[in-house]
């Protein structure tokens, strides 16, 4: 070999090291789809709702999406985490709590996007559909439908990036996940010819998550400009 | 719980630090990256693209792991404020020239053109021409930046800060107030963050009117 890897990635690609390094980052990432599963249905229900402006539902909504927006993630997590335990006896895993407060935070969020897409058809639009004789339902099924999810599907795909960047927290609650595993590699190897391994482990999921992320990141700009 | 309460003012005191840190060196840091993106300096540009790519499509969590934890076993070292400070600035300037680089999009290229051929400099027509115009563009995805690090600050405890975050959890194990510790904790994200939100708003619609 003319060029010799460092030891630390040799530890690195062991026996079935950067597997379970691959299987934490699973684990988070699973945690972002469970929670989008739950979202995407009812952050649209509840969007559609919210563009109706009905007074008192309307103030409600807002309030929780104001709750969500405000509140770190990681302090919602605690907050189910630890006071589901405590206070209502229930004992969940850090998973699903943390299943529950991504599934939250992206109803909010989803609602809102829902709300801002429907809110951004001109009114133009929806005026010269009535005019042409379009009944409410054709107008909101040919008009606002399309329009709407050309809008959505972008910001959409963000929201998901940004959750699954986000999920990497879980591991402040227990959850075994990249981060958790990554550790436990440092820390078996803790005595062997590796002494710089933390840096290389650290490296490696920060560029997992980089491989994780990047492409859905230049996907959603990519679709952007081309629904536009 | 009373005897907790100056505790929290400590702990909401090293959050506000990196914060106010963390979302100025992200605003300066963040702006020359775009402006070098803007002028496409040659490898410099190349450089703060593949830097803006890695930091927006990463966990702040992830990266303070690697600057904690990773960079002292290659010889580089900083304290605990520092790493928290390091890490956001990170995150954060590649967050904030991406809104500069968006709203330096909106000013047409003819207007740049206009100005270097009257004789402007580069700095000139970047804080005469283009900034001016381009910052009521930016503010809301500047301001939105802003709030979304001041909440990414809550993951600075490990790296051994005593922040918000770390002293609910040290209560929590203490004294076992999981739910009084939980509330004081919610309060003081609430008293942080709606202010700044509440100015957001205000700051957001002045600009909507001076567009």
């Amino acid at each position: 070999m003319l060029i010799s890897l460092p030891p630390e990635l040799t530890v690195i690609f062991e026996g079935n090291n950067f597997l379970r390094l691959l299987g934490g980052l699973w684990t988070s990432v699973s945690i972002a789809l469970f929670a989008l599963i739950i979202a995407i249905p009812l952050g649209i229900i509840l969007g559609c709702l919210q563009s109706m402006k009905l007074p008192l539902i309307s103030a409600i909504l807002k309030f929780y999406l104001e709750f969500v927006r405000i509140m770190p993630q990681l302090v919602l997590l605690f907050l189910v985490f630890f006071t589901s335990a405590k206070t209502f006896g229930i004992d969940i895993s850090g998973y699903a709590s943390a299943v529950v407060v991504f599934g939250f935070w992206g109803v909010a969020e989803i609602m809102d996007l829902v709300r801002g897409a429907i809110d951004s058809v001109p009114r133009t639009q929806i005026e010269a559909a009535t005019s042409l004789g379009m009944r409410h339902l054709q107008v909101q099924y040919l008009v606002t439908l399309p329009f709407t999810v050309r809008q959505l599907i972008p910001q959409l795909i963000n929201l998901i990036t940004r959750m699954v960047k986000t999920t990497s927290l879980v591991v402040l609650i227990g959850v075994v996940e990249v981060l958790k595993v990554g550790q436990q590699i440092i820390d078996a190897n803790r005595f062997t010819t590796a002494p710089e391994l933390a840096f290389w482990v650290y490296l490696v999921i920060f560029l997992l998550y980089f491989l994780a992320c990047w492409p859905l990141t230049i996907f959603a700009s990519w679709l952007e400009k081309k629904l536009k | 719980m009373r005897e907790c309460i100056p505790l929290y003012i400590d702990a909401a005191g090293v959050t506000v630090l990196v914060a106010f840190f963390g979302v100025l060196g992200s605003l300066l840091v963040g702006f020359l990256l775009s402006v070098v993106r803007f002028f496409k300096v040659p490898v410099l540009s190349n450089v703060s693209g593949i830097y803006i790519e890695l930091a927006r499509n990463t966990p702040l969590i992830v990266q303070l792991y690697f600057i904690y934890y990773g960079l002292p076993k290659v010889g580089i070292r900083f304290s605990s404020l520092t790493t928290a400070i390091i890490g956001l600035v990170f995150l954060g300037s590649a967050y904030m020239a991406e809104s500069f680089r968006s709203a330096f999009e909106v000013i047409s290229k003819d207007q740049s053109e206009a100005a270097s051929a009257l004789g402007m400099s580069r700095i000139k027509v970047m804080l005469l021409i283009i900034l001016p115009q381009s910052l009521p563009v930016a503010v809301p995805s500047l301001t939105a930046n802003t709030i979304f690090l001041v909440k990414e600050t809550s993951v600075v405890s490990i790296v051994a800060l005593m922040d918000l975050m770390n002293l609910a959890k040290d209560i929590i194990a203490l004294y076992y107030k999981t739910n009084e510790a939980l509330f004081m904790l919610v309060v003081a994200y609430a008293l942080i963050l709606l202010p700044i939100s509440l100015f957001a708003h205000f700051v957001e619609k002045r600009v909507k009117y001076a567009h």
